[in-house]
């Protein structure tokens, strides 16, 4: 257990110094100059030539490089290029917001995925079961702008139940989080409904029936439990899909959290930012996938750590 | 039954089928099924105050925030996601094959490698990746599409090899390799031919994920650049206009939906009828 431990944790730190390498060769290509946007449009020569070499700008790849992890590794992601702050701070203070929007976010596909895939199960070949499948399937087909701004014109702009867009109360948070809600509701609904028949058909769940349990007890009691492992599975690697989500999401909402940030600092190309919240969002999903490693053998002891 | 006749018997797959049928005659025949040019800008096409006008016998679906012509720019845009789709998600499924049949058949160093670079593309957000990527690369048609695939290749790869690793192993092809079978011969004559179902589904579900990408990168002002028109860009020119024109986003916002869910059904179906291990299931 320990030994699969430290070497999980040993694999994840290995993939974010990956992670850290190839988003610096990535934003060390970008065809821009941070030092002339910090200076501005009349800055002379030589401004510009000081700014570069008091960034490192000057020095070779493999400099800047190393210079940029070893002051990662003490927890210093660096300063913004335009918004003259620390990026470790900007992030830790837009952190909560997407925090919350995620746990939201989780929230509304599982209640909804988890309903609409139970339903669906239960009555399976029905009408009802094949409209809920049609569903699920626009689910995931709509781009989450498009939902995003549909709910916007509907619910917030045509009957005003809820603000445009924003940040504070729970009102403001029901919109966002439906949006990034739907893709998640239509994958887990299709993968509830089939790991629920998948249980349904097992021979514990027939023993059950046949000494004559009511069958809302066989669901609830027995197939259930055992269908969710799955879909429990799936949380913690889905956060890169959330991750992806809540650029989109906040952009489309004004929501203040990592993704908005990113967001505005790939339109200024504030190399900074764009680093810190790429290294935050992929430690997000290594946590996320390790988590749901080690969870799994206690949810369903016949999965074995290897 | 053929594959084909299987899938147009299913009521939904039949319906994506149409869907994608009618997009590509959008496509391949836009200058004859438009009324204008997608660029021009029409001397009518604005009102006095300068706003969009709605849907009217002149211009079918009203005109966007330059006066032009939204069914033409429409129809020119199906070209644009067509296009991406199918090139984008074609180079990303034959390198996701490339890479996965190759770790998973030769395995050693060189599967290690491969497959821990994939471990470590799939630790990035794909959207941020994208828009990173699409910053560097000023964005073109071409561009963009090959943007979306090297985000997009990781997860075949991944199938791709699984898949590879547990057929070498099967005993046909142990017999095949002990009667002095060379590598490329069990490449092409054995696995590869195992890989074209789930090759051929990946095709189609993939190119939803791709036209959904491109529509969000150019929602977002860094995919398919105006004046080309893409489903996703019209949606980001006239946002602004959302409240008093809604028939510009949701328009367009209804092209995307429909084309994605067309090839998630083909997709869907495809994997019921092609993996028998699967029926019934998601």
């Amino acid at each position: 257990m320990y030994a699969y431990l430290f070497r999980r944790v040993l694999q994840a730190a290995l993939i974010l110094l990956g992670v850290s390498f190839i988003t610096f060769t990535l934003l060390y290509l970008v065809p821009a100059d941070p030092a002339r946007q910090i200076a501005g449009r009349s800055a002379t020569a030589q401004t510009v030539e000081n700014i570069r070499v008091q960034l490192g700008l000057n020095l070779p790849f493999y400099e800047q490089y190393w210079r940029y992890l070893t002051s990662l590794l003490q927890g210093d992601f660096g300063r913004s290029y335009l918004q003259k702050s620390e990026v470790g701070e900007l992030i830790a203070a837009r952190l909560p917001a997407s925090l919350l929007l995620m746990v939201s976010a989780i929230f509304t596909e599982l209640v909804f995925g988890v309903l609409i895939g139970v339903v669906a199960a239960i009555k399976r070949d029905s009408w009802l079961d094949k409209v809920l499948m049609v569903l699920s399937f626009i689910g995931v087909s709509a781009p989450q702008f498009v939902v995003g701004i549909l709910l916007l014109y509907v619910f917030a702009v045509q009957l005003q139940w809820f603000p445009i867009g924003g940040y504070g109360t729970f009102a403001h948070l029901v919109l966002p989080s439906l949006t990034l809600g739907v893709l998640g509701a239509g994958w887990y609904s299709r993968m509830m409904r089939s790991s629920l028949i998948d249980v349904l058909t097992q021979d514990y769940i027939r023993t059950a029936k046949a000494k004559g349990m009511p069958s809302v007890r066989v669901i609830f009691r027995h197939a259930l439990p055992n269908a969710l492992l799955p879909i429990i599975a799936m949380i913690g690697i889905d956060i890169g899909f959330f991750m992806s989500g809540i650029v989109v999401v906040e952009s489309v909402f004004g929501w203040p959290g990592i993704g908005q940030l990113a967001w505005q600092a790939i339109q200024r190309i504030d190399i900074p930012i764009i680093m810190g919240v790429t290294l935050v969002s992929a430690c997000a999903i290594v946590l996320g996938n390790l988590v749901a490693d080690l969870v799994a053998p206690f949810v369903d002891p016949r999965i074995k750590l290897k | 039954m053929s594959v084909l006749k299987q899938l147009l018997a299913r009521p939904l797959a039949l319906f994506g089928f149409l869907i994608v049928s009618i997009t590509a005659i959008f496509a391949l025949f836009a200058p004859w099924l438009t009324p204008f040019a997608p660029e021009a800008q029409m001397f009518d096409g604005l009102t006095i105050e300068g706003a969009p006008l709605p849907p009217n016998a002149q211009f079918w679906l009203g005109t966007d925030l330059l006066g032009r012509d939204l069914f033409s720019r429409l129809v020119y845009g199906a070209q644009t996601s067509l296009i991406i789709g199918i090139v984008a998600n074609g180079v990303a499924v034959s390198l996701g094959a490339f890479v996965g049949i190759v770790a998973g058949f030769f395995r050693g160093w060189i599967g290690t490698i491969l497959m821990r670079f994939t471990d470590l593309m799939m630790a990035f957000p794909a959207l941020l990746l994208a828009i990173v990527l699409a910053a560097i690369f000023k964005p073109s048609l071409w561009i963009v599409a090959l943007v979306i695939a090297m985000v997009n290749w990781v997860q075949v790869a991944r199938v791709i090899f699984a898949q590879t690793v547990s057929l070498s192993e099967r005993d046909f092809i142990v017999a095949e390799r002990s009667i002095g079978a060379s590598s490329p011969r069990i490449l092409f004559h054995h696995i590869l031919p195992h890989m074209v179902p789930t090759l051929l589904v990946w095709s189609t579900l993939g190119i939803a994920t791709t036209v959904l990408l491109e529509a969000t990168l150019s929602y977002l002002g860094i995919g398919v650049q105006p004046p080309i028109p893409s489903w996703g860009n019209i949606i980001f020119e006239n946002q602004t206009y959302f409240t008093s024109a809604p028939w510009l986003v949701f328009v367009p916002g209804g092209a995307i939906v429909l084309l994605a869910l067309g090839f998630n059904l083909i997709g869907d179906a495809l994997r019921d009828i092609l993996d028998p291990t699967l029926k019934g299931k998601s």
